[in-house]
């Protein structure tokens, strides 16, 4: 695969061996039992939940405070090693991939919620904390923590501020930078720096809002200040079907014209709705071309005068049904289906690549359709189960891994998903991130000058390339070329 | 399907008039000028070109020139039923961006820095930089539009942008209590896009639905009394940020009269806020930025991040 093609510093790549003095002194640092050098804890720490391959794990440690996070730093420093942060590994872009033998920091031991204040409504938590787990721990508080991706029982508070995550409830709440309030960040100096605020407007650049996203490369996370959001007394939840994913996608333009923005707006194709249903018996249609699965939530007269405009509008567009959730429980089943949509996808395939782009919405049923035809241009099946309320697709694209040649096919679909997103006015990622697996398509977006000022912001916070390095930026800008890194000036690397 | 547009010929204008040398800044409308400090002596200034490119109400997105005045971005997406984050004090949406206060009603607009989806500006060396991108979500790289925003122009000149735009709600009413602990209103009703108070006077705005906006009336009304006000009241000039739980206990002596934001912790007062100590390893950070996008700091010279309140 292009993407992890390429050079990286041959001192940077140099294989973890028991002799490997970095590894006496972590031990030091932390504890025999939280550096992990053998080869089966490496293996595992060289994947994360995508599809790419490549990566070498150094030492990987298991730290329980910024304190620690700080003598890794040091370490890494001193031997001249890089460093990658890493919170659940669920991400899909390769983000938490370690390149060249780096010493992995992985923060899933630090996973207390620290504080909650309910006037400034802000928790303040560590980064290991697993998303739902934070939502759980205020659900009795009457809060919520709005992001919701949809590997929330699994991945960490850390790991969504990497990749300002999303999820289908960001449509009305918006994505995780709107959701941090402060970071402490250990930078890859080894200084420790409070960036934002829970004032109003801190003082200063916002460095808070350039770090959310910067997915490991700008320092690691060690305490976050996110903001809780009221739970809504009322939730209403409907079910719409169509004939096709196309005539779908026209009423999500149709109901945000007319000025309702719902909390979510999912849709999911025929063959996703019929995988779901069997798995789930939520009562999908089997016979629809698509569904949406549209939520309301606020008060109770304006929720439902909200929901009867958008049944109006989905008549209007040509809807077969409207099925509103008449209870908790019937809500809880159809948001089941939503949810579990990826694992019902092991029934129609052995294994998927799930991507991501933003499309304008208005550009949402041409776009689907030509991702159908580039499906069957490739021969490959494709999916789809997406936040359709903001543009944001997810084509997933079906494969038997043991079939040979198989990826590159896979690749070059995903490819020409890109282009078409970006010709329709759209974006590589909504939520998944650039890791590995968009790094050298980000010219395809962005000018060479329009890269070396995000560049310039990466090395304000890194100038020696330390963490995460290969990572977002392609090649020629980043700290994954071999000659941007004989380009240091010296004395860095001392 | 139409590609992203590309840059506006204005755009090229204006990187002609900053070049490449001599210390220059954006103007505006003036109507924040002393935030940051004042410019170094002999700051040539340049203005942003006007107008408004492309409203996509169903994207909830407007291209907007950063020399176009707030108010007039503001009255045409009303005429579409939308509006945006920017705050409704004059200006233009350049300087509204580059200085990053959010509205009074921030809890019911959302906050300026969130607003911003793409950004062109003028780099120092002259050149056209893009930023960010053209939808309501996107991931795409390290994140400039949040760099830019609120950074007084001294890492770029602010050009062209893409903002997000929200629908109006149907109803908006301004209450106004003698009587009622301003720290309840935000745990006794949904949809309050503002809770100011004055020390003596709490004033409300309720948004939404109008059925919804008469409940929460209703359920402030369960606590005390309430009158009907006109909106918010005069604001004095100074501007403190503070933490919202940090509003109990306001000190007349530090801030004399002032105007508190409750829930948001901003504070308008007749005495400016005393600049924060800034730790070194951060003033350090943030200069190692200016340094990047500024190596000869000809941007906005004078201006500083660090000093708003000033």
């Amino acid at each position: 695969m292009g993407v992890l093609r390429g050079a990286f510093g041959r001192r940077r790549s140099q294989p973890v061996l028991p002799q490997d003095p970095v590894v006496a002194e972590l031990v030091d640092a932390l504890a025999p039992d939280r550096v992990r050098m053998d080869s089966a804890e490496r293996a595992l720490f060289a994947h994360d939940a995508s599809v790419f391959t490549g990566g070498v794990s150094g030492p990987v440690c298991f730290v329980t405070s910024a304190a620690e996070v700080q003598a890794v730093m040091r370490i890494a420093i001193r031997h001249d090693r890089a460093i990658v942060p890493r919170g659940a590994g669920t991400g899909l872009a390769g983000g938490a991939i370690p390149l060249g033998a780096p010493i992995v920091v992985s923060t899933i031991k630090m996973n207390r919620v620290l504080e909650v204040d309910t006037v400034d409504r802000v928790a303040w938590v560590e980064p290991g904390v697993v998303n739902l787990d934070l939502t759980r721990y205020l659900r009795p508080l009457g809060y919520h923590f709005a992001p919701d991706p949809s590997s929330q029982q699994a991945c960490t508070i850390g790991g969504n501020v990497a990749n300002n995550s999303g999820g289908p409830h960001c449509l009305a709440y918006g994505v995780t930078s709107n959701h941090v309030v402060a970071i402490d960040v250990v930078l890859p100096s080894g200084e420790l720096v409070t960036l934002g605020g829970v004032d109003a407007e801190p003082d200063g650049y916002d460095l808070r809002g350039a770090f959310v996203g910067g997915e490991g490369t700008l320092g690691i996370a060690t305490r976050i200040g996110v903001r809780i959001t009221p739970n809504p007394p009322v939730v209403r939840t409907m079910l719409v079907s169509f004939d096709s994913a196309e005539v779908a996608a026209s009423m999500v333009g149709d109901v945000i014209a007319a000025g309702i923005v719902p909390a979510a707006m999912e849709m999911m194709d025929r063959e996703i709705t019929r995988a779901v249903e069997n798995f789930v018996h939520a009562g999908y249609p089997l016979d629809a071309g698509a569904v949406l699965l549209v939520e309301v939530d606020g008060q109770d007269e304006g929720t439902r005068l909200d929901m009867e405009r958008i049944t109006e509008i989905a008549h209007a567009d040509g809807a077969r049904s409207c099925r509103l959730a008449a209870d908790e429980e019937e809500r809880a089943l159809l948001w089941k289906g939503r949810k579990g949509a990826f694992g019902a996808v092991a029934q129609i395939a052995p294994a998927y690549y799930l991507h991501d782009t933003v499309v304008p919405r208005a550009a949402l049923a041409d776009v689907l359709r030509a991702v159908y035809e580039i499906g069957a241009r490739h021969d490959l099946p494709v999916v789809n189960v997406f936040h359709a309320g903001d543009g944001n697709l997810h084509p997933l694209l079906l494969f038997d891994p043991r079939e040979p040649g198989i990826m590159e096919r896979v690749h070059e679909a995903g490819k020409d998903i890109v282009e078409v997103s970006l010709a329709a006015g759209g974006t590589l990622s909504g939520e998944h991130g650039i890791g590995v697996e968009k790094r050298d398509y980000m010219s395809m977006m962005f000018s060479d000058v329009d890269l070396e000022h995000q560049n310039r912001l990466r090395r304000a916070f890194d100038p020696a390339c330390r963490a995460n390095p290969g990572k977002v930026l392609p090649a020629s800008h980043s700290c994954a070329d071999i000659q941007a890194l004989r380009q240091v000036p010296t004395g860095v690397w001392a | 399907m139409s590609g992203p547009p590309a840059a506006p010929a204005a755009l090229a204008a204006l990187a002609a008039e900053v070049g490449a040398e001599g210390p220059v800044a954006a103007e505006g409308r003036r109507t924040r000028w002393d935030v940051g400090g004042a410019l170094a002596d002999g700051t040539r200034l340049v203005r942003a070109p006007s107008g408004i490119l492309e409203h996509k109400p169903e994207e909830m997105t407007v291209r907007v020139l950063a020399g176009t005045p707030v108010d007039e971005l503001h009255a045409e997406l009303g005429a579409r039923g939308q509006r945006t984050g920017l705050p409704r004090r004059g200006g233009t949406v350049g300087g509204a961006l580059a200085v990053g206060e959010s509205d009074v009603a921030v809890l019911g607009r959302g906050r300026v820095r969130d607003t911003l989806l793409q950004v062109r500006y003028v780099a120092a060396d002259g050149a056209v930089v893009q930023g960010g991108g053209p939808t309501v979500k996107n991931v795409t790289g390290f994140d400039l539009p949040r760099l830019i925003v609120g950074s007084l122009g001294t890492l770029g000149i602010l050009g062209e942008v893409i903002l997000r735009t929200n629908p109006i709600p149907a109803s908006s009413r301004w209450v106004t209590s003698a009587s009622v602990d301003p720290f309840a209103v935000l745990d006794l009703v949904r949809g309050a896009s503002c809770v100011l108070w004055d020390g003596t006077r709490t004033l409300v705005e309720l948004e939404g639905h109008g059925a919804d906006v008469d409940a929460n009336l209703r359920a402030l009304e369960r606590v005390g009394e309430w009158g009907e006000a006109s909106g918010p009241p005069p604001l004095p000039p100074h501007r403190w940020s503070m933490p919202p739980a940090g509003l109990r206990t306001l000190d007349r002596e530090a801030l004399g009269d002032w105007v508190a934001s409750i829930g948001v912790g901003t504070v308008w007062a007749s005495r400016p806020q005393p600049p924060a100590e800034v730790p070194a390893p951060l003033a350090a950070l943030a200069q190692r930025v200016k340094d990047g996008f500024d190596p000869t700091g000809r941007l906005a010279p004078g201006r500083s991040v660090w000093r708003r309140a000033a």
